[in-house]
């Protein structure tokens, strides 16, 4: 892929995140942080593509070290964000399901 | 081996990518409301699944005990963490996981870096390439960027600049992030003071930092030849930039913090964006740009809520030692009265609204708080809250410690909404807020906060302010607010005296 290509869809996403992240109220900002660490744990990606070439130990390692970090902002960032949205908004709506199971 | 290899540059890993990052954006795309956020964030899931597995099918991809054992341990400890956080620690867990972010982006970065040279040197040494073919085998299973050496038939001396510049820009601009964020979460979890701290000339040091990480950029750059000299370089300059990270951070003060950790987030995106380019994958790309646009945004709202820019509050910073002289003031006046009093008076009012500030995180007082409307709307009192765009310390965090507490999304209001309401307000309780409520913002020129949006408590025709004691606040400035004559002093724990006055409500 050709640097302009690149460079093209680094422009857009831009300004795609912009429009859609200026639309996210004050009140939701936390869990808006949380959701994006999930997202930047796509280092993993990363990791994944270069520990595949490692041709030492040390590549190896780092390598290693890259994976467990990204795969720790993606799993925990996820599941963090989920916990906190549960409490938003569906609450209601819980509650009644529990009470629905309850008889 | 996977069943399914794909060729790296394939239509179908291209399409697997798109997906996953339409999904990304959809997915915050429905995080603009309470009602769908949750459900984004499925998506968003859904979408980084997407852009794994496809990764791990890409032909070459190798070393899987590896692979497979890291992802375990990562996900352990991420399900595990993400069950233990506490909502109040919810800054620490973000900054520490922006930390992760813009260092697993300069490992991989340096590794991408030790890689081509590592490439160059086969090519150097061995004087066998006389085809191809050769040539082929050589870099075969080798690395996925490498696709371009076949192209060009020359034993190229040096990485490609399209490659180089982006992976030295992942590399200082992650693990600025990862030593910086590190210092955020130390001063976050109270492992060093959150004071700021700095020493004589740090702005020199800095400045002398970022010039030499530019200039070894240039060398590396433009004397592209891979000597042995490379590599040295190289580790000096992710030195420097770690340092540079930790220097930056470390003189800012805790009631800063939104604003650092928004831009760590900022600068976690951009790098992986940058290594995105380096690695020519479009789904790292757009992640990482999406993390980018956003922690960009947050830096910025929340430096307009503070009235200050983002340089001013990176390199000037009041409440640095030099800055705003605490203790300066002499005893004034000011009305205490026990929580009984307190709970009388709100107990007659028609309406009331709460200013919780980071006071209230650390007493852990939003479930007492929030009994406590409980107990004033069953005796017909109106109930709000008042939120500060810069409440807690990161943005938003107060309305998660209030959600948490299972206060209606609907009670909970923005600065701009409450204002106007304020002044037909009978009483304004303000828990373990100070600097957002200061008058001394609109009124008083020579004020360090002057100029800096506030909720205007001053406004209600009664205050009740609960708090430890007259100390000021982190931008170690009196409040006028605790002196003025509608003014009353609760003096204590704010849970405790939230919980007194809860149970004199029940009497009353």
């Amino acid at each position: 892929m050709d640097l302009i290509t690149m460079i093209t869809i680094f422009v857009l996403a831009a300004f795609v995140g912009f429009e859609v992240i200026a639309k996210v109220p004050t009140t939701l900002h936390t869990p808006l942080m949380s959701e994006t660490n999930a997202i930047h744990g796509i280092v993993l990606l990363g990791g994944l593509i270069v520990i595949g070439f490692a041709n030492s130990t040390l590549d190896e390692v780092i390598g290693l070290i890259a994976i467990i970090f990204g795969t720790v902002n993606i799993v925990g960032g996820f599941l963090v964000t989920d916990r906190m949205l549960e409490m938003f908004g569906t609450k209601k709506k819980k509650k009644a399901d529990s009470g629905d199971g309850a008889e | 081996m996977p069943l399914a290899a794909l060729a790296p540059d394939s239509g179908l890993v291209g399409l697997l990518y798109i997906v996953s990052f339409s999904l990304f954006i959809y997915g915050l795309r429905l995080g603009t409301h309470p009602t769908t956020a949750r459900r984004g964030n499925g998506l968003a899931a859904v979408g980084m699944a997407i852009a794994v597995i496809t990764t791990l099918l890409l032909q070459g991809i190798g070393n899987w005990g590896l692979i497979f054992a890291g992802i375990l341990i990562g996900s352990i400890i991420g399900a595990v963490a993400s069950k233990r956080v506490k909502m109040t620690e919810m800054p620490q867990m973000v900054a520490l996981y922006n930390g992760l972010g813009g260092g697993a982006i300069a490992l991989i970065a340096w590794s991408e870096y030790r890689h081509w040279v590592h490439i160059d040197k086969a090519l150097s040494t061995s004087g066998e390439i006389t085809s191809r073919q050769d040539l082929r085998e050589l870099v075969e299973g080798s690395h996925l960027s490498i696709k371009v050496i076949p192209e060009t038939f020359q034993i190229f001396g040096s990485v490609p600049l399209e490659v180089l510049i982006p992976t030295l820009f992942a590399m200082v601009v992650g693990s600025i992030s990862f030593w910086g964020s590190n210092v955020a979460f130390g001063k976050l979890q109270e492992l060093i003071p959150s004071q700021p701290m700095g020493l004589p000339g740090q702005k020199v040091i800095n400045g002398l930092l970022l010039i030499g990480i530019i200039i070894g950029g240039v060398v590396l750059g433009v004397n592209n030849d891979l000597g042995d000299l490379s590599q040295p370089l190289f580790i000096a300059m992710l030195v420097a930039a770690a340092f540079l990270g930790v220097m930056v951070v470390l003189p800012i003060g805790g009631a800063d913090m939104p604003v650092v950790i928004s831009l760590l987030n900022a600068f976690t995106g951009l790098s992986a964006a940058a290594a995105g380019i380096a690695l020519e994958n479009t789904a790292l790309i757009v992640g990482g740009t999406l993390v980018g646009s956003s922690g960009t945004i947050l830096t910025l709202e929340m430096a307009t809520a503070m009235n200050r820019s983002v340089a001013n509050i990176l390199f000037a910073g009041f409440g640095s030692p030099a800055g705003a002289g605490a203790g300066s003031q002499e005893e004034r006046p000011h009305r205490s009265m026990t929580a009984q009093d307190a709970a009388i008076q709100l107990a007659y009012a028609d309406s009331v609204v709460v200013v919780p500030g980071y006071g209230l995180a650390v007493a852990q007082a939003q479930h007492a708080v929030r009994e406590m409307a409980d107990e004033l709307e069953k005796k017909g009192v109106s109930v709000g809250y008042a939120i500060h765009p810069v409440a807690g310390r990161m943005p938003g965090h107060m309305n998660v410690l209030l959600a948490e507490a299972d206060v209606p999304y609907e009670q909970l209001k923005e600065m701009d909404e409450i204002n106007p309401e304020l002044p037909q307000t009978d009483v304004c309780v303000v828990i373990g807020a100070n600097d957002v409520t200061n008058p001394a913002a609109k009124t008083d020129e020579s004020s360090p906060i002057y100029g800096m949006p506030i909720i205007e408590a001053d406004e209600a025709q009664q205050v009740l302010v609960l708090k430890r004691s007259m100390s000021p606040g982190f931008a170690g400035i009196d409040n006028d607010l605790f002196y003025h004559p509608k003014t009353s002093m609760v003096f204590g724990d704010a849970k405790q005296t939230v919980s007194d006055i809860v149970s004199e409500l029940g009497e009353l």
